[in-house]
């Protein structure tokens, strides 16, 4: 298994969006390179479904993400996004959503305060996510 | 042969190559060859129906084929056909997770159905909302009653109050031989009659600093119909703290006022009452009395703009604070603000968790339980004291500090009515030096008269300890009480 390494500054920034949208979801791209994210690019929520529950990172954003990632030499790892009032798991709908080979990093916010961070991916059959191992660096 | 830009995750599929020339005089067709080209890439972008998924996005140079011709969109030489990825997630208790509803409830919610509005959908999210209604009095009874009745799933109700006679003439929720019992077995008994799909939890505490996050964490929305300041205080800043909108209502004699406080966006109680008015200024409902049909229309208000919130329909009372005057029958409606300097949902907020809010209303515990006597020291006498004195011929001047209105139920004989907002023009009719023993309903306007005559220099002035229902109480029982 891949696994995920984020060090400390975009951990934190991960969990500062996640509070700031709190009670809404917040969501972005990570940036990176072989499983190191270099950074979190927050992006805006458009759902129309009602943010609490919801997130959806239009196609303009996406391209702007793959276009930054260009741009900088990086890779698009994936995105993350949050979960207020939840755990951090996979809802169906986000597996519904999923797209392969990307980390999906879900950080929970609960009452406005952050909990736990984790990162999954979609199995190559789509049935389910594996979670994948999120390691802190400095 | 037409460029075809493939997405960051989908690479893994087309051998790590960003783009791929495919042929074909559609997009339908380009994608048909692209997914027998590299049949990995198919489940990715075509549900099992074979339409492709909802989060697919495929553009024609710079537009998208929704608005042009779909899957029949024709595609030429130059053209550029990308693949974009809709990135979309959520919490799991999404319209998928949606509770059903049951046939029963079908003919039950059927006007509610039947709106585009509401539908089923905006049913079954009523239905698996969770609104929890601080007190079970004036607002929360009328309140609670259209929740339940509309399929709100889950009722929250704090409060620890028992049901008093001088409660039914507003609060509808309770019935008369109910008095006596909680007010939170009552208003359970009554919601389950009204609506048994409903699930009513109860919760026999005083909201407090240290329950309130605890008690609102299970909750979507805080229905405020809460009496005193401190906890209006504490409901608001529970509310903006975890991120719950506060569906605010309250009232006073003729008027009351509505608004919905601590969403996102838009202002809290704060922004427009920073701080708590002075204590004493506001006499509470048992105070200044209040007209029993003025809950029904705020309370009914907050239970709709809390279905309105949970529905996400109409112009929530967001950003509007509506001020009604029965009397008038008129509505007001002022608009609000959200305060950056707001010390609780500002942008750099001094209130990050609860504070002692008793404390933050200059009101000490025991006040905030009401009509309890304040005064115990050597500055106060209870009535049977008061009694004695009369019954041995040194009887006190009595002044009676309440309303005309109140003077007329019940008296203590002898005693002088000036009405506590009266003194001030009024004292001079008091005599400096003499004996005069303050009273009220319950002792606490009489201690604020105490006061107010010592600072201008009166010497001999007592309150009389749990004002006139005391003395009723202990002295004279044929008397009623209010």
């Amino acid at each position: 298994m891949a696994g995920l390494m984020l060090p400390s500054a975009v951990d934190a920034a991960i969990r500062a969006h996640g509070r700031e949208a709190f009670p809404h979801e917040c969501c972005g791209a990570l940036l990176g390179r072989e499983g190191i994210v270099h950074e979190a690019h927050p992006l805006p929520n458009t759902t129309e479904e009602g943010p609490r529950r919801r997130f959806l990172v239009r196609p303009g954003d996406y391209r702007g993400a793959e276009q930054r990632a260009r741009e900088t030499g990086l890779d698009l790892l994936g995105f993350y996004h949050s979960h207020p009032d939840h755990p951090a798991r996979p809802s169906q709908y986000d597996l519904d959503h999923a797209w392969p080979s990307f980390s999906y990093v879900i950080v929970s916010v609960m009452a406005g305060q952050d909990q736990l961070l984790t990162s999954w991916r979609l199995k190559d059959d789509r049935s389910d996510f594996d979670q994948e191992p999120v390691g802190t660096i400095a | 042969m037409i460029k075809i830009l493939i997405p960051t995750p989908l690479r893994p599929f087309t051998d790590k190559l960003d783009t791929v020339e495919v042929s074909g005089a559609t997009v339908g067709e380009l994608l048909q060859n692209l997914t027998t080209q590299y049949g990995g890439l198919k489940q990715h972008l075509f549900a099992a129906d074979g339409k492709l998924r909802s989060f697919v996005n495929i553009y024609v140079n710079d537009d998208d084929i929704r608005y042009l011709q779909k899957e029949q969109t024709p595609v030429k030489a130059g053209d550029t056909v990308s693949i974009i990825p809709s990135v979309a997630g959520g919490s799991p208790s999404a319209t998928a997770a949606l509770p059903e509803l049951s046939g029963d409830e079908v003919k039950r919610y059927s006007r509610h159905l039947i709106m585009p509005e509401v539908g089923v959908d905006g049913q079954r999210r009523l239905k698996a909302a969770k609104v929890l209604c601080i007190g079970a009095g004036g607002l929360g009874s009328p309140a609670a009653m259209y929740l339940a009745a509309a399929g709100v799933g889950t009722l929250g109700i704090v409060d620890f109050d028992v049901v008093d006679f001088s409660n039914l003439q507003r609060q509808i929720i309770h019935g008369t031989p109910d008095v006596g019992r909680a007010k939170l077995q009552s208003a359970k008994d009554r919601l389950n009659a009204l609506n048994p799909n409903v699930h009513v939890e109860t919760y026999d505490e005083a909201l407090s600093s240290e329950n309130a996050m605890r008690l609102f964490a299970p909750y979507d929305v805080i229905l405020d119909g809460t009496d005193n300041f401190p906890t209006r205080y504490l409901v608001n800043d529970a509310c903006v703290l975890s991120g719950k909108p506060n569906a605010y209502g309250s009232i006073f004699r003729f008027e009351g006022q509505a608004s919905v406080f601590a969403t996102k966006d838009g202002p809290c109680y704060r922004c427009l009452y920073p701080e708590p008015p002075p204590p004493g200024l506001v006499p509470s409902c048992a105070e200044g009395g209040v007209f029993g049909v003025l809950p029904g229309i705020i309370g009914v208000i907050q239970a709709t703009e809390t279905i309105k919130l949970i529905l996400g329909i109409g112009e929530p009372l967001i950003g509007r604070f509506m001020i009604y005057d029965a009397l008038r029958m008129r509505f007001r409606e002022l608009k609000l603000r959200k305060d950056a300097d707001c010390p609780v949902c500002g942008t750099h907020p001094t209130v990050t968790k609860l504070i002692d809010y008793e404390q933050f209303c200059g009101v000490a515990p025991h006040q905030v339980e009401a009509a309890k006597p304040v005064t115990t020291s050597a500055d106060a006498l209870t009535p049977l004291e008061l009694k004695a004195e009369i019954d041995r011929g040194a009887a006190p001047v009595i002044v009676d500090v309440r309303e005309p209105q109140e003077y007329q139920i019940n008296r203590i004989a002898g005693s002088i009515l000036i009405p506590l907002g009266d003194l001030p023009k009024r004292y001079v009719e008091l005599e400096p030096n003499a004996t005069i023993v303050m009273q009220c309903k319950s002792g606490m306007r009489s201690a604020r008269a105490q006061e107010f005559l010592r600072s201008k220099g009166f010497t001999n002035v007592r309150n009389l300890t749990g004002g006139i229902l005391g003395w009723i109480d202990h002295v004279d029982p044929s008397q009623p009480k209010y």
